[in-house]
């Protein structure tokens, strides 16, 4: 079947053009790109926050956010029962691991049913479902991993975790993220790298949501990051009380804040200190921590370096 | 086949036909739109950023071994003294730095982007220079060429691309970690919804740098958008904070 081009006119000829086109992409996958492999972290980014334990920098926590928090101890993780518990679904971004992604099909359709990323010893993974089905119920179980469905918009994939259980963090560090979280992600695809964006919003314990933008590389070898978590004694007996700090009795509260000269609203996680005003509010106080002496310039674990 | 043969030739045909018309500008072909108010929101590398971090750290930057004698001989009162109070506001830098963008189109091939931090501008131009054109200087904002990507199939989603050049060297950090005028800076520029109708830009940054970096130095510095710019603050550039 030929078309005439000269008897439909321009007007004719661009909606055929346009038509043509819509055609020859019909039958194919909708707007993707290949998310699955092994994605190597980058590891300039500080999004961990994690290497002394009272670090709420970035995040703007509610009064009994920053409460449970400042009452974790982290000897909880050894506790048997603890030890295997995981970090929730936001150590995906916050943790210092890549991520391995592969697709699930359905073997009748050949239709994507799902992504996975793989867990980690101390982080369940994460399943994104893509085949449309229903949100469950909010009596349904909620999980470390959550409830997460995922659809490809405006060529990023945008996904939604709800179900998340409580004892959930949103740092590994204490700072919670409750039941009644959500997290959306989108991940983009830029050549090699990958971005991932975390927007975390809790009705509990976050006054604003926390947003975190992580960077991955494509591995040009796989990665496997599934070691079991064995749990073992650790010190922690049946039965002992589980660790904790009494309000106002956390002895490590003012240890950042004295090792780098900050602000005490700024680690305690207070709203204001994330936007730009506060620096001008800071400014006549701010004084600077003394010249850098040891451990200044590591570069994160994961740095790839340029091969000379 | 006689089918796909058909319909190649009815492509050919028709996108001759079309490309006999003038492209549409950057500005009129635009598939996502960046322009207004939008403030930086300090979540991540805040230690970095919202503060000036000791002399000679620089953890996370990849730094090169050529990099660490500049490190740590940084003084702020000799670059203000030399008028490089801007050192720290260069392309390479100023997406982190906290602050509000104002993104307008100056013309139809060129995305402006004005700092208040610093009083910097940022000009992103689609078209691209003329192979004849006069070299210019080195400036803190270098040379940005800009160009819409689809990042992804064949339902759209569209970033912006920028790669950046002939820059005067600066610091990727307030307290003098250092780039050099060879560094190239390559943007993604993309935007994400947020619950209550707000958007999220999202800027993805690549610096890589021959001379002061041992790998790449990625970044993504993400903004809120604004309604206006009734927070809009001009401020110049500081060598200290």
């Amino acid at each position: 079947m030929l078309i005439d081009l000269v008897a439909l006119g321009e007007g004719g000829r661009r909606t055929a053009f346009v038509l043509l086109i819509l055609l020859l992409g019909a039958g194919r996958a909708s707007a993707q790109f290949e998310f699955t492999g092994s994605w190597g972290p980058i590891g300039t980014e500080d999004v961990q926050n994690d290497s002394l334990p009272v670090d709420y920098l970035g995040l703007a926590l509610t009064d009994e956010g920053r409460a449970r928090a400042l009452a974790y101890d982290e000897s909880q993780k050894s506790m048997i029962d603890r030890q295997c518990q995981g970090w929730g679904a936001a150590y995906g971004v916050i943790g210092p691991f890549g991520l391995v992604a592969s697709t699930q099909t359905d073997p009748a359709t050949n239709r994507v049913v799902s992504y996975t990323i793989d867990s980690w010893e101390d982080w369940n993974g994460l399943t994104i479902w893509m085949d449309g089905r229903p949100r469950p119920s909010q009596y349904a179980l909620h999980t470390q991993e959550g409830f997460t469905t995922g659809k490809w918009e405006g060529g990023a994939l945008a996904a939604r975790t709800t179900h998340l259980k409580v004892g959930g963090f949103i740092r590994k560090t204490g700072v919670p993220l409750s039941d009644q979280a959500i997290i959306d992600w989108r991940f983009y695809r830029h050549g090699d790298v990958m971005t991932v964006v975390m927007i975390a919003s809790d009705p509990l314990y976050l006054v604003e949501p926390e947003i975190i933008s992580k960077s991955f590389r494509l591995s040009p070898r796989p990665l496997d990051y599934r070691t079991p978590c064995v749990p073992g004694y650790e010190g922690r007996e049946p039965g002992d009380d589980v660790p904790h700090f009494a309000p106002g009795q956390n002895p490590f509260a003012d240890e950042f804040i004295q090792f780098y000269s900050l602000p005490k609203d700024a680690v305690l996680g207070y709203r204001e200190t994330l936007y730009p005003e506060y620096r001008k509010k800071i400014r006549a106080t701010y004084v600077p921590p003394p010249p850098c002496k040891e451990a200044c310039g590591q570069a994160g674990n994961f740095v790839r370096r340029r091969e000379n | 086949m006689k089918r796909r043969l058909a319909a190649a030739g009815l492509v050919i045909g028709l996108g001759a036909s079309i490309s006999a018309q003038p492209p549409p500008s950057a500005r009129d072909s635009a598939p996502i739109d960046v322009t207004g108010y939008w403030v930086s929101y300090v979540t991540e590398n805040w230690r970095y950023r919202m503060v000036t971090p000791a002399k000679g750290e620089y953890r996370r930057i990849p730094a090169s071994p050529a990099a660490l004698p500049l490190i740590n001989a940084w003084d702020p009162a000799a670059d203000e003294k030399a008028g490089n109070q801007c050192k720290s506001y260069g392309a390479a830098a100023i997406m982190n730095v906290p602050g509000r963008l104002h993104i307008t189109w100056q013309d139809a091939s060129t995305l402006r982007i004005d700092t208040d931090a610093g009083t910097q501008t940022r000009r992103l131009r689609f078209v691209a220079t003329p192979p004849n054109a006069k070299p210019q200087p080195a400036s803190w904002q270098g040379e940005s060429s800009a160009q819409w990507t689809k990042t992804a199939g064949n339902e759209g989603g569209s970033s912006l691309r920028v790669v950046t050049t002939n820059m005067r060297a600066g610091y990727l950090r307030k307290n003098g970690v250092p780039y050099s005028e060879k560094a190239t800076v390559t943007e993604h520029f993309d935007l994400a919804p947020l619950d209550g109708g707000g958007q999220l830009l999202l800027v993805n940054i690549v610096v890589d740098d021959p001379v002061y970096l041992n790998a790449p130095y990625v970044t993504s510095p993400h903004f809120k958008k604004e309604p206006d710019g009734s927070k809009w603050d001009p401020t110049p550039c500081s060598s200290t904070w």
